[in-house]
């Protein structure tokens, strides 16, 4: 899907590329032992390490490795057998040690893929540059006294991946599409949780904009601040008018950080030229190239989960569905899970149907994500069971839903409190049919006249006097048997 | 019975076994010495009373049978380099005003688990950067050895204050770190025993870091014996330091043979520089007579880029020096000089903090490494690092030690060489090729110069491969029958 802006000079496209950081899942820090839980008192999961006391020395977190090889090998990429740390220099008062151990050169991983689900059931492929771990810095708190800042070190020296991607991206769906896959990776692969509002997932959005037809890349800015899905992809938009504007209006763009406002809905410099850092990577001297044998890669390998992109095909191939329902179900793990759990003896159309359908409507309506979900798979498993054995009909079925939903119940409870039951008697159903025939001499006779439409109308006064609860297929045959 | 600070740590040692003192009272000794020469400004803190109660405890181990280690009861003393739980340390800086650290470092704290007892600190200078101890905020430390018509001395650096008191007799032993020489240059300044282990023998934890993949912690002491006694105390793998090495610790007292019959010494010849002091030149050739009458193999060796060691280290020592002090930086503990933002908060504390040589290298590392300069310095400085280190490696398939000088000079005169960078560098250009290639190297005093000052000679062995050098200079010491001591007193 193209994403074409109209300028005044002609047509222009934007191209994206992302840096994401995503908080390595993992007890402690990146290189000491220190907790590290969110939401804690400030200063409380701070070693001497982490506030860089004197004399302290990093030690890697062999766990952490482990989660950025897994992460590499989720996005298809080549892992590297030898990576090297290197001190990231620069002075800011909530990084202690002056540096960040990040990999400049020889990162962890290299290049790889993400593909993209798209609204319109189609797939895009956007190259992945290369994943790299690196520490987290403190946070500085500016709003806390009138003339001081105050420091938290908690997430000081905690494990980060920075996953930079290709400059593949084209419009701000594109956007929105590749954080939400990459977020479904990680979270399938439990390397990071991927909440963006708590920030252990955050996005600097590199763009630029050039003219339909362009093949050369022009200067791009680099967006920082953006800490939502929704905030990219409107930060993309922003950014990239506001560059057709510099241009049209015979300007240049400069290569520079921008800071994204979503309040004021712009975006704005952030750094003057004087302070232009030179960071002065070099190799870090506390730590040894980190070396991995390919059987250790191999391992992480065979120990990998089924990944949304092989779910998604397994979904399209094994069940029959579409693109769209089968990229819709896999998004999340959690509702997967519960898919395959609703799925499982039963039509998978089906069962889609109804997560996406029925249950997707419930879970918006009430704000709630599917592990709070008021109908636990295995009760709507049940649900279709009655279905399926014909003990209810469809119509029936969303009924006891909505009952299910509002009261907990299970629902043959339900079916069996409000004698819900499909009438699948003969008997019962034909005394019914009999005294509506009986009762309607004109409508019979309108029937046998030729006007079959009118059969519909029969249905529904059986149904009528079953209270719904005849089983509608036997109700047609035998009206059809009678007016004959 | 002699003076118990004339004691080595080994005779020490015996006389508390045999019960001839006690732990308590080698320590008051040595805490009434180090009270009287304080002129010689070899402590920065001094700890009387940890010492006294450490002998204490190490009088009660004895008595009920249990003594912890190799060390138990003999008295030393400690570079303020080493962070030491709930003691001042100040890396001899300004910046550091008021830190306490709440840890000990692995080797001050393998020391102690060894039965050491601390007596104090020792000065140095400011974050090891110097080979005069003449950069210390807490001013110069006074050589025990005397120029003439008894002009102070410098004692070397940067481990001055550490061999000021062993040569002093203030204390029987004491660490040091040697980044380019700081333990070597100044143990050839007093007449003692100075020993860098290889890269990775003892634990950079908790030492404040000069340049992280130079530092190394050794012994500083009056005998080779005593040096491979208290090596084995220090050393050992430890996993809080990732460059620390996984290998086991050797008996090293047990590597003193007295026999080197057969032992291939190498002489590199470009370690004959031009201009090169006769004394210096002379003492060299002594000691090779001497080792060769211990039955050793002379064999001459090229290390070919010697030439280039100095400058190399005056790229890699600075340049991990700018990042590794970037954390003094006022925000956390030491000295804080306010200003109206934090950038100005930094270039007060740091500029204040900092004395001139420290600034000076951390501005030279900066340089280094900036955009633009960083292939032409520093990655070029890392290549050439390497090529030293195979010129080693190269020596070794001939030779199992080599023998230089340890310096260029004897101790120098307070006051000498303070205006030229350049010519205090050149100090180090003996200790400085093994520090880049991380071998182990030891200095032994083996004679007097014109002036009745102490000179060193320096034996370089193979990586972890310190026995062999001890062995040898434990030859050398005794062919050399180094008896002078400070003051003319034998």
């Amino acid at each position: 899907m193209s994403f074409i802006i109209e300028g005044d000079t002609g047509d222009w496209e934007v191209v994206i590329g992302l840096e994401v950081h995503a908080q390595i899942i993992s007890e402690s820090k990146l290189f000491s032992g220190s907790e590290t839980s969110f939401g804690a008192e400030p200063n409380t999961h701070v070693s001497l390490v982490d506030a860089a006391m004197p004399g302290m020395l990093p030690v890697i977190n062999e766990h952490c490795i482990e989660q950025a090889v897994r992460t590499g090998l989720g996005l298809k990429a080549e892992i590297n057998l030898v990576s090297v740390f290197d001190r990231k220099n620069y002075f800011y008062a909530d990084l202690p040690q002056g540096y960040q151990i990040s990999q400049l050169y020889h990162p962890i991983v290299g290049e790889g893929t993400v593909i993209l689900d798209l609204e319109d059931g189609t797939t895009r492929e956007v190259g992945v540059e290369r994943l790299h771990m690196e520490q987290d810095a403190g946070k500085s708190m500016h709003d806390q006294d009138p003339k001081r800042s105050f420091i938290d070190l908690n997430r000081s020296g905690t494990g980060l991946m920075e996953i930079v991607s290709r400059p593949d991206l084209r419009s701000p769906e594109d956007v929105g599409a590749y954080l939400r896959k990459l977020r479904s990776i990680v979270r399938y692969l439990g390397t990071c949780d991927g909440n963006m509002d708590e920030g252990s997932m955050r996005c600097d959005v590199n763009v630029s904009v050039r003219k339909v037809g362009e093949t050369e890349l022009r200067n791009r800015a680099e967006v920082k601040n953006v800490n939502s899905v929704r905030f990219a992809m409107q930060a993309v938009e922003i950014e990239a008018r506001r560059q057709i504007d510099v241009y049209e209006d015979g300007g240049e763009v400069v290569q520079e950080t921008r800071l994204f406002d979503s309040v004021k809905g712009e975006t704005r410099s952030m750094r003057s030229k004087e302070h232009a850092h030179d960071y002065r990577y070099f190799p870090d001297p506390d730590l040894l190239p980190l070396e991995l044998t390919q059987e250790y890669v191999d391992n992480i390998k065979a120990m990998l989960p089924e990944l949304p992109d092989a779910r998604k095909d397994r979904y399209m191939g094994d069940f029959g569905l579409s693109s769209y329902d089968a990229g819709v179900l896999v998004a999340e793990r959690d509702t997967a899970q519960y898919f395959e759990k609703v799925a499982e003896g039963h039509d998978p159309k089906l069962a889609a149907n109804w997560v996406i359908g029925n249950l997707f409507a419930v879970l918006k309506e009430k704000s709630v994500g599917i592990a709070d979900s008021p109908v636990s798979a295995a009760s709507l498993s049940k649900l279709l069971d009655l279905l399926k054995d014909d003990t209810i009909s469809s119509r029936i079925a969303k009924d006891v839903f909505e009952i299910m939903v509002n009261e907990g119940k299970e629902a043959a409870v339900i079916v069996e409190e409000k004698g819900l039951k499909q009438i699948t008697d003969t008997g019962a159903i034909e005394a019914a049919v009999d005294q509506v025939i009986a009762n309607s001499p004109e409508q019979v006779e309108q029937y046998k006249s030729g006007n079959e439409k009118i059969a519909g109308w029969f249905v529904g006064q059986v149904m009528k006097a079953t209270q719904g609860k005849a089983n509608p297929p036997m109700v047609n045959q035998m009206l059809k048997d009678k007016l004959k | 019975m002699s003076k118990l600070t004339d004691l080595t740590i080994a005779s020490a040692r015996d006389g508390l076994t045999a019960g001839d003192f006690t732990a308590v009272e080698l320590a008051e000794e040595h805490i009434k010495a180090m009270e009287a020469c304080r002129n010689l400004n070899a402590f920065i803190t001094e700890t009387p009373d940890i010492a006294l109660e450490r002998a204490k405890e190490s009088d009660t181990r004895r008595t009920s049978g249990n003594t912890s280690g190799s060390m138990d009861g003999i008295p030393i003393a400690v570079k303020d380099l080493f962070c030491t739980e709930g003691v001042l340390t100040t890396a001899g800086s300004h910046i550091l005003d008021g830190f306490v650290p709440p840890y000990e470092s692995t080797v001050s704290s393998n020391l102690r688990n060894a039965g050491a007892v601390m007596l104090g600190k020792t000065n140095l200078d400011e974050f090891a950067m110097g080979s005069a101890n003449i950069t210390s905020y807490y001013g110069n430390v006074i050589n025990p050895w005397k120029g003439k018509e008894g002009k102070d001395l410098v004692p070397g650096g940067s481990s001055g204050g550490s061999a000021a008191a062993v040569a002093g007799r203030l204390a029987l032993g004491a660490t040091g770190t040697d980044t380019g020489g700081s333990i070597r240059q100044p143990a050839s300044f007093t007449g003692t025993v100075g020993l860098k282990p290889t890269y990775g023998r003892c634990s950079r934890w908790g030492v404040v870091a000069f340049a992280s993949s130079l530092d190394q912690a050794g012994p500083m002491t009056r005998s080779v014996r005593d040096a491979a006694i208290m090596l084995g105390a220090m050393a050992g793998h430890d996993a809080k330091d990732s460059t620390s090495a996984p290998v086991d610790v050797p008996d090293f007292e047990a590597a003193l043979s007295g026999d080197i019959k057969g032992l291939k010494v190498g002489i590199p010849k470009e370690y004959r520089m031009d201009g090169m002091a006769p004394e210096i030149d002379g003492l060299w050739s002594e000691g090779i007579q001497m080792m060769k009458d211990g039955g050793a193999e002379i064999i001459d060796v090229s290390l070919p880029n010697t030439e280039h060691a100095l400058p190399t280290y005056y790229i890699i020592a600075p340049a991990e020096a700018s990042a590794n002090l970037a954390r003094y930086d006022g925000v956390r503990y030491g000295l804080r000089v306010d200003g109206d933002s934090l950038d100005d908060m930094y270039a007060n504390t740091r500029g204040e903090g900092f004395g001139d040589e420290v600034q000076r290298r951390v501005l030279i590392g900066a340089y280094v490494l900036s955009a633009g300069f960083y292939d032409a310095y520093y990655r070029k400085a890392q290549r050439v690092r390497r090529l030293i280190s195979e010129d080693f490696m190269k020596a070794y398939e001939s030779v199992d030690v080599l023998l230089t000088p340890t310096a260029p000079s004897a101790a120098f005169a307070i006051g000498e060489k303070m205006d030229d960078p350049i010519a205090m560098y050149l100090n180090d250009v003996f200790t400085v090729p093994a520090s880049l290639a991380g071998m182990p190297g030891i200095s032994v005093p083996t004679g007097l110069n014109g002036d009745g000052l102490p000179l060193g000679l320096q034996l370089i062995g193979k990586p972890f491969d310190e026995e062999t050098i001890l062995r040898a200079a434990d030859v050398l010491e005794t062919a050399a029958g180094f008896s002078a001591v400070p003051g003319g007193e034998a």
